[in-house]
């Protein structure tokens, strides 16, 4: 899996309020949700934001509420994949579940700049940045989430291992 | 092998002799609970995984406590999906308004949480349920969804972090300010994954509520979960209303830990955390002039009912400040009755409060109390992010019910002992 895309800088403890705030998660539909994208901290960004983009973020990118609205929001709006320091963990659950891959890479996170274009490959963890030349490693996918990925997901994940064994 | 209590619970849910940190296992869950918020998106999973049934209809928790009584129709359509999915599933346990409360505060007191369970939720704050003894944590809707079709989910065994609290309390200073005072030094991320542990001589006498704001507040600092030993204190407070068979585990000694940290308690003043992080925490005296609009008590937290006796103790006899909005929400309508008969509620009514129907209230922005551009407050509750409670520009100040009750009678963030 390869993605391209500009790249959307976000600091260090993104919480998931400032991804989809409260007073829009009185819907579960994507592409409404996608529409109020970083509402109060970027306001700009779900009417600019273009299929493939990548947001990277610093540590602990997600922190805070469960709410899947949030990963949901981010993967309606186009972006392809998220890079960032590190991921709080329940975020991290919920965005591989629904299927949008996430890139743990320290390097990355800091020298990648707002607008540079990138390119993702998500299988070898390796970030090219197309506009300065450099490329940098990423975390590998830990086995158990590329099992997911390549399921398609949790839920064909488990309609296929779980409940045919049960049938 | 030794193991810790998280560890014990987990290895006995996954049917194995022993679990270490980094396993990943397939883990039995005991009770699911998801609300208004978040159940929709699971149920639409549920659907999408194509599960006739959930795996168990006595085990599935639906309680509507973030949007209700409905603030708008669209929260109004989520709720009633919940309604219509909870009846088409003959739930036992769906909380309508009226015997709903904050789930969090709600499922203990109603027995349903028990000492050496596995609780999963669709929600971040389930990590409270660990200072039964339990382990819970919180998760997505499509977890849920998937925990909701096998009853079964798949978890990473967290390494343990022990915090260790000694000293003696001084007064007005109680589980809130314990945790605020770690998240305060390791942060945010400073658990992240990990598991932890609250121990010490401090919390030997401290009540249920104090040991699940503490708990609640794990996940401020990323971790999985939250987690105390059970002693005599757990087991008065389950014994009478538990509905399943409580386990009652210690962590072994010897039992491999990620780290340990001390805390001395002797000390210790009131915490404030100051927008825009949990981490943000400052000791009251040293909060400086801090001038409020709104006062919040309540919240899965501290609107326990112990809470509202804190806050009524320092409220009796006294008024808010002039122009200021100190709104009070008990947790659950059981909480409600008996602040009622304790004449609480009087005393905030007499007070100048404004008492709100069990349910999260403004604490995540939802409604009955949300914040005008430029606004501070100071709440309760247990996050304190850009916009949490309303307009990106208005300001969210957390601290414990004491502080809340002396600071909407000063107008101003100040301590106790300045009334």
């Amino acid at each position: 899996m390869k993605y391209e895309g500009k790249v959307w800088k976000f600091g260090d403890d993104v919480d998931t309020d400032l991804i989809i705030p409260s007073r829009y998660c009185n819907v579960s539909d994507g592409a409404l949700l996608a529409k109020h994208a970083f509402a109060d901290g970027k306001p700009e960004f779900a009417s600019t934001v273009s299929p493939g983009d990548v947001i990277v973020g610093g540590r602990n990118f997600g922190c805070g509420s469960s709410r899947e609205h949030a990963p949901i929001a981010i993967k309606a709006s186009g972006v392809s994949v998220i890079i960032a320091k590190s991921f709080a963990r329940i975020f991290y659950r919920n965005a591989f579940n629904i299927g949008l891959p996430l890139l743990e890479s320290v390097d990355a996170a800091e020298e990648l700049q707002e607008g540079d274009r990138l390119s993702v490959d998500l299988i070898h963890g390796k970030i090219e940045n197309l506009t300065r030349g450099k490329s940098y490693g990423a975390r590998p996918i830990p086995p158990f989430m590329e099992r997911l990925i390549n399921a398609g997901g949790l839920v064909e994940h488990i309609r296929k291992e779980k409940l045919q064994k049960r049938a | 092998m030794p193991m810790t209590i998280t560890e014990k619970i987990l290895a006995r849910h996954a049917g194995l002799e022993s679990v270490a940190p980094g396993d990943l296992i397939e883990v039995k869950v005991d009770l699911a609970f998801a609300h208004d918020f978040t159940a929709p998106i699971a149920i639409q999973v549920f659907k999408d995984i194509g599960a006739p049934k959930v795996f168990d209809r006595k085990k599935v928790a639906l309680v509507a406590d973030h949007f209700v009584p409905n603030k708008d129709i669209a929260s109004a359509e989520q709720a009633k999906l919940m309604r219509e999915f909870a009846r088409e599933q003959q739930l036992e346990l769906y909380y309508e308004v009226g015997e709903a409360g904050i789930g969090h505060v709600l499922l203990p007191e109603q027995g349903l949480v028990v000492p050496g369970q596995v609780v999963i939720g669709a929600d971040s704050h389930t990590c409270a349920y660990g200072a039964l003894g339990a382990f819970s944590t919180g998760v997505g809707s499509t977890d849920m969804a998937a925990v909701m079709a096998t009853g079964e989910i798949w978890l990473r065994v967290p390494p343990t972090i022990r915090v260790e609290y000694t000293g003696t309390l001084r007064p007005h200073v109680g589980g809130k300010d314990l945790i605020l005072r770690l998240i305060g030094e390791i942060g945010v991320e400073g658990a992240l994954y990990s598991a932890l542990e609250f121990c010490g001589d401090a919390l030997r006498g401290l009540s249920m509520p104090h040991r699940f704001a503490m708990a609640n507040m794990a996940v401020e600092a990323g971790a999985k979960n939250g987690i105390m030993e059970p002693d005599e204190i757990t087991r008065a407070y389950v014994e009478g209303r538990a509905r399943w068979e409580p386990l009652f585990l210690k962590s072994d000694a010897g039992a491999k830990l990620e780290k340990t940290i001390a805390i001395d308690v002797s000390s210790l003043e009131p915490q404030i955390a100051f927008p825009p992080s949990p981490a943000n925490v400052k000791p009251v005296s040293e909060a400086g002039n801090v001038t409020l609009d709104q006062v919040f008590i309540g919240s899965c937290t501290n609107g326990w009912l112990e809470d509202l006796r804190d806050a009524a103790s320092l409220l009796k006899g006294r008024k808010k400040a002039p122009g200021l909005r100190l709104i009070i929400i008990p947790a659950t309508p059981a909480i409600l009755r008996e602040a009622m008969k304790e004449g609480i509620i009087e005393t905030f009514l007499e007070a100048g409060a404004v008492i709100g129907p069990p349910c999260c209230g403004p604490c995540l922005g939802g409604h009955m109390g949300l914040l005008a551009s430029g606004e501070r407050a100071l709440a309760t509750t247990n996050r304190n992010f850009v916009g949490r409670m309303g307009h990106p520009k208005s300001e969210v100040f957390l601290c414990n019910p004491f502080v809340a009750a002396a600071s909407a009678v000063l107008g101003r963030i100040g301590s106790p002992e300045e009334l």
